[in-house]
């Protein structure tokens, strides 16, 4: 890359991460510049590293980062070089990927995921006269394709056979464990691989806008892969602490009322009636109940889960939690989600088949449920409960029950509905969400920055 | 513009291994960018990664003074840049029984009387100095107001005595376990640098360091070890401090490999929650084998 190119590149690139919601000013665009023209371009890592100090601010933007990073800021154009020879058929590549894998070669594993790539990921027509970026729409390189060929996941026996030089099935499982990350990491790297080289057939700016997945706190609960819900868990504990700091500070700032006018007067009758010591009306302390609420049906359980796991983590915040789950019916499931915190993983499997929540099929059934839950559990909602339903408002052509819902903001302290669907989305189709809107505050919660935000809202301080 | 501290990235990793601290690339660079660009370095990351530990190796590899500003919740001016040291006025003044108020006055807002709390004192030394803030977001908001002042233009203003510069920009660092979004003024005046656990083959350096007595089969377990267990999904990963500990432990228990029976006995030191201990029991399967 020439010098005078630079500039340019960077505005483009600090352009894309704005697009990904990572807000960069001009003075960071500016510090970014003046990092590299202290460093200059020679060392790869020590620019990606000059960049990420200037312009990121928390540590949640740094996989969005450095992806766009490698499409701005490649390796290479073309074929990457690889170590060695390019294998000759998917076998081989297969070969050279289990000795990779078992000894942990990042260098070589890249390599790998750039062959692989090269050799499997091709679609489309590359004629040698092909006419650049115009028909480009047709061709380019697909990480699915390859990764279809390479099947990466299926080495995990392999290479721990490779692996397994001291016996021992505590060895086994720590072996497990790591080829289980390196295999990830190989994705991965088969993924930026494929971004990059599309990159650039139909140009940059493309492929960072549809390419790169967004930021944690932005991913939709409903349609995120399994990786990333994985990294939403993982996200839990330091957010549920966070949250509880806040929560606890607007306790405590809040811990002192207002002015108690009578008192006031009565004191002031000691100063002559000028009130020199206004007295301030105590809050009665006193932390909320909650009762939680989740439609546990295929299409939201994974948004449920999530919202369960943190309300979970936040439970030394409120004085009693109770949740309830349903899909045709409603089920108590405190006890489980209370167990539940160690294994977030398979908590959903477990709320499936422990609790009583289903008749006959899988597909929710709102006014049963709710005609359900006012029926057995009435007494779990009192004056001072707040109430989160969760749940996306489809009743599958059933009667919504707007009346249980009622019922239950007449007895509740205050009831909100989080819904996980897009507001657009609302009232098409079976669902009631605009019903029950009308009934309950409904809020769109589709991800991970709505949700941190809504509980830090609606909860009572 | 004072003499920068260092002349190159390499130069970076150079001396911080000089002084006990293995440096990524990525700490490295952000150090020296850091020094060159006069701004101050916030850290975040999860604890016991080192990120204290940076400022320490800091001042022992340029010879700087370490002054260290530890904040908490409620923390003040008073603590965090001057105060008048009340008790040594009143005696001044006692003392000086017989003298008029303007010249009473005029000794007790003096010099001799000012408390310098660290951020004062790092401003006003005229050596070499790294600053560290440490746990920046234990403190309010009002205090990150305060620093943005003090930070962005090294100056303090006493109002008795007037306005303090900096005679020498000492290198600040801040660090913070992001309990608390720190405010967006604070981040944009810092560089920022995310730290997190260390590849494994800088993990290994730094246990060979730090406990150079154990054999190299066994670190390298250790190490092994440690990353599955940062793979699983625990409420509290462990960190290069409880690798540290737990490679000393090994070298106490007089341990020549990691078997199932080791790891159960020592697991402690690495996981500090009961439901993290079962989780890691029964991802390696140390249930099975031991019953």
């Amino acid at each position: 890359m020439s010098a005078s190119a630079l500039p340019e590149r960077l505005v483009e690139f600090v352009g894309s991460l704005r697009e990904h919601g990572i807000a960069v000013g001009p003075g960071e665009t500016v510090d970014a510049a003046a990092a590299v023209d202290v460093l200059g371009l020679a060392d790869r890592e020590q620019l990606r590293a000059a960049l990420a100090a200037t312009v990121l601010r928390r540590s949640g933007q740094r996989a969005t980062f450095d992806s766009l990073f490698d499409l701005y800021f490649p390796v290479a154009v073309g074929s990457a070089e690889s170590a060695g020879p390019p294998p000759a058929d998917a076998a081989e590549l297969r070969e050279a990927l289990v000795a990779a894998l078992a000894e942990g070669d990042e260098a070589r594993l890249r390599s790998l995921a750039s062959a692989a790539v090269e050799e499997f990921g091709r679609y489309g027509s590359f004629g040698d006269g092909g006419s650049g970026g115009g028909a480009g729409g047709m061709r380019g390189w697909s990480a699915y394709q390859a990764l279809d060929r390479v099947r990466p996941d299926a080495l995990l026996n392999r290479v721990l056979t490779t692996i397994r030089a001291d016996d021992g099935a505590f060895a086994e499982a720590v072996a497990r464990t790591e080829a289980r990350s390196r295999i990830t990491r190989y994705r991965e790297a088969v993924q930026a691989e494929a971004r990059r080289r599309t990159a650039e057939l139909r140009g940059r700016e493309r492929i960072a806008h549809y390419a790169v997945p967004p930021q944690t706190d932005l991913v939709s609960f409903t349609n995120a892969t399994r990786a990333q819900l994985a990294e939403l868990r993982r996200t839990i504990q330091p957010l549920s602490r966070k949250l509880a700091t806040r929560l606890a500070t607007r306790r405590r700032r809040a811990r002192r009322g207002q002015i108690d006018l009578r008192r006031t007067l009565r004191r002031s009758l000691a100063t002559g009636g000028v009130p020199m010591r206004p007295a301030m009306r105590d809050r009665r302390p006193g932390r909320p109940e909650l009762v939680l609420l989740c439609d546990m049906s295929g299409s939201v359980a994974g948004f449920a889960q999530f919202t369960l796991l943190l309300v979970q983590a936040l439970s030394d915040q409120f004085s009693k939690i109770r949740t309830f789950a349903f899909v045709e019916l409603t089920d108590e499931i405190t006890g489980l989600v209370t167990a539940g915190s160690a294994d977030p993983e398979g908590l959903a499997r477990r709320i499936l088949t422990q609790a009583k929540l289903t008749r006959w099929g899988m597909s929710s059934d709102y006014g049963g449920s709710l005609a359900s839950f006012v029926d057995g559990w009435a007494d779990a909602v009192g004056p001072r409960t707040s109430v989160l339903i969760l749940g996306d408002g489809r009743t599958n052509g059933g009667d919504p029950n707007l009346e249980a819902v009622r019922r239950i903001a007449g007895r509740a302290k205050h009831v909100h509905w989080l819904n996980p669907e897009a507001r657009s989305a609302w009232g098409t189709g079976d669902s009631a969400a605009l019903e029950y809107g009308r009934v309950v505050p409904m809020h769109e919660c589709r991800n991970l920055r709505q949700l941190t935000h809504l509980v830090t809202e609606l909860l009572p301080g | 513009m004072q003499e920068p501290l260092f002349d190159s990235v390499d130069e970076v990793v150079e001396r911080l291994a000089g002084a006990g601290y293995l440096a990524s690339t990525a700490v490295a660079t952000t150090v020296f960018l850091a020094d060159r660009l006069g701004k101050p370095l916030l850290v975040e990351g999860p604890a016991g990664v080192g990120k204290t530990e940076l400022a320490n190796a800091l001042a022992r590899a340029t010879g700087s003074d370490l002054i260290r500003l530890q904040c908490y919740e409620g923390i003040d001016e008073a603590r965090a840049l001057y105060e008048w040291n009340h008790a040594k006025q009143l005696l001044r003044i006692t003392a000086g029984r017989d003298e008029g108020w303007e010249q009473a006055r005029d000794e007790v807002f003096s010099e001799e009387f000012l408390l310098p709390r660290p951020l004062l004192k790092a401003i006003r030394n005229p050596d070499p100095t790294v600053l560290l803030i440490d746990e920046t977001d234990k403190a309010d908001v009002e205090m990150e107001g305060l620093l943005l002042e003090v930070l962005g233009d090294f100056q303090v203003t006493v109002p008795e005595l007037g306005t303090i510069s900096a005679r020498r920009r000492p290198f600040v660092l801040l660090t913070s376990n992001a309990t608390r979004e720190l405010s967006e003024a604070l981040k944009r005046r810092c560089l920022f640098l995310h730290l997190d656990f260390p590849a494994p083959e800088l993990e290994r350096d730094i246990v060979t360091l730090k406990v150079p007595g154990l054999d190299a089969r066994l670190t390298d377990s250790v190490v092994r070890v440690v990353g599955a267990l940062r793979s699983m999904e625990l409420r509290k990963a462990p960190s290069i401090a409880e690798t540290v500990d737990w490679a000393r432990t090994l070298l106490a228990l007089g341990a020549d490999t990691l078997d199932e029976q080791v790891v159960e006995t020592s697991l402690g030191v690495i996981l500090k929650y009961q439901s993290d201990h079962r989780k890691a029991a029964a991802e390696l399967r140390l249930d099975t084998l031991l019953s």
